[in-house]
């Protein structure tokens, strides 16, 4: 019983996936955007990041970025960053010569409403940048 | 609040669905998750169905006949059975879901060889044959006293919250909960794969969720009253299309 | 062996642009989950993920614990050559996985 009152109270802390106070700090995420850019300047824009504004579940929230308008043999690399779960990363991916458009789609966990930011870094070591806020309402009747 | 639901509680009671008012929980929702379900190249309930079809065709490592040993393609021997699901299994003497179903089945024939991972692969394997048809309760006479009983369940207060079941998923359906539409609760999906748990999962699993929802004791883990529900549920939903895999939040 | 699901056409024009859907069972555990005994739940997550065609890179994923159980990466592949396509995962607790489809290009 007391096994089940502390999963029923960690689940409504935000996610059952998430339960050691850890959590991505501005600091951490803008430090985490340095690691990628290689400290270049990050514009917004060029950047495509489709996500749902408010998600069915947080465990599992399809996402997708592209950065159309741009040739794809500039695009090196894309990254996305979470500003509130426990770590910064989400994922990054590296284009070698064989890849097709410059996209990718995944599905991530987000512990809480939160910003994502997703990055493109280019051919000519510009990185450009796109935010989009999301929010997350917990699953009712958890186990 | 609690008087407020009572009332309404006691309207739903009297005033269960009606055959064209029923809508599946996939209509519930994003389009995103709608997406995710609809097409196989992205259902990750589709990764427990070839796991289950790899599993019909495989002998027992005790020696046994494979599934597909006795009952052949599963496409075609299988085809509607799910939809008939729970039955009255005249062996076992009580009726039994379609999990209950095949454990039973693997002892029989395959002694010491069941294990739950592969039967719960098993199960959305089978019940993926049955996509697309119509949930078929069947008309058997020994169902009807236990199915009784689990509409009496359907419309008992549990647990701490006090809520019945039909209290939520009858007047209320449509509404909202914390931010999370509440669905008619049809099982139309199952085994599904539930986004909370990130894995599949059986009607079972989800119902026990239900209870601790309400802060009510779940029944034991062999209790009839898991397939009592059940039967009603399907009566409920007879008629409406099966959807395994199905995809929830 | 873990189950994979993967998705790509069976035939392709050359210079074609094409979809390619992975899916691969995984629980992705996340490292910050406690068990019933009040223990965290040591990490174990697919790393890395990488797609070969015809030896030469298409695409190579760096997954972190915020990509969801039974880990989903769908991307896009210039067509060639005929030849196949090589999907790798590999992660925590020596995981290792490896799966092969050929592609048709005319």
């Amino acid at each position: 019983m007391a096994g089940l009152a502390r999963r029923q109270l960690l689940a409504a802390a935000g996610g059952l996936w998430l339960l050691r106070p850890v959590q991505a700090t501005p600091e951490s995420l803008n430090a985490a955007l340095r690691d990628f850019s290689g400290g270049a300047p990050l514009r917004e824009g060029r950047v495509q990041l489709d996500i749902a504004p408010l998600v069915d579940n947080g465990n599992t929230v399809p996402v997708s970025v592209a950065v159309p308008g741009v040739p794809a043999e500039q695009v090196l690399a894309l990254a996305l960053f979470t500003e509130r779960n426990p770590q910064s990363e989400v994922v990054r991916v590296q284009f070698g010569p064989r890849a097709g458009e410059r996209t990718m789609a995944t599905r991530m966990r987000l512990a809480t409403s939160q910003q994502l930011v997703a990055v493109a870094r280019l051919a000519d070591g510009s990185c450009w940048m796109q935010r989009v806020d999301v929010i997350v309402t917990l699953s009712a009747c958890l186990e | 609040m609690r008087r407020g639901l009572l009332v309404l509680g006691l309207l739903a009671a009297a005033l269960p669905l009606q055959a064209d008012d029923r809508r599946s929980s996939f209509l519930d929702m994003s389009p995103a998750t709608q997406a995710m379900q609809r097409d196989d190249s992205l259902n990750p309930g589709m990764l427990w169905v070839l796991q289950g079809a790899q599993a019909w065709s495989q002998p027992a490592a005790t020696g046994g006949p494979s599934c597909a040993g006795c009952h052949g393609e599963a496409t075609q021997s299988m085809r509607g059975v799910a939809a008939r699901y729970p039955a009255f299994d005249a062996a076992l003497g009580r009726p039994v879901d379609l999990g209950q179903r095949i454990a039973a089945c693997q002892q029989r024939v395959q002694p010491g060889a069941a294990d739950a991972e592969a039967g719960l692969a098993l199960q959305a394997y089978v019940a993926h044959q049955s996509r697309g048809l119509p949930i078929a309760p069947p008309d058997d006479a020994r169902l009807q006293a236990p199915r009784e009983r689990g509409q009496q369940l359907w419309t008992r207060r549990l647990g701490q919250l006090d809520l019945a079941c039909s209290d939520c998923h009858e007047a209320l359906a449509g509404r909202r909960l914390g931010g999370s539409p509440i669905p008619q609760g049809h099982p139309t999906g199952y085994p599904i794969y539930r986004l909370e748990w990130q894995g599949l999962g059986t009607l079972q699993r989800r119902l026990r969720a239900c209870l601790t929802g309400v802060r009510a004791e779940p029944f034991a883990a062999d209790a009839p009253e898991w397939v009592e529900l059940a039967l009603y549920l399907a009566w409920r939903a007879r008629g409406m299309p099966l959807e395994t895999p199905g995809v929830r939040p | 062996m873990a189950r994979t699901l993967i998705t790509l056409p069976a035939a392709v024009r050359r210079d074609a642009v094409f979809q390619v859907r992975t899916l691969l069972q995984h629980p992705m555990e996340s490292g910050f989950r406690v068990g019933a005994d009040g223990r965290v739940l040591p990490r174990d997550i697919v790393r890395r993920f990488r797609c070969l065609y015809n030896g030469e890179l298409v695409i190579e994923a760096e997954l972190s614990p915020a990509i969801a159980a039974n880990p989903f990466i769908e991307f896009s592949v210039r067509a060639v050559d005929s030849g196949s396509l090589l999907f790798e995962w590999t992660g925590d607790q020596g995981f290792a996985q490896r799966e092969q489809r050929p592609l048709v290009v005319a």
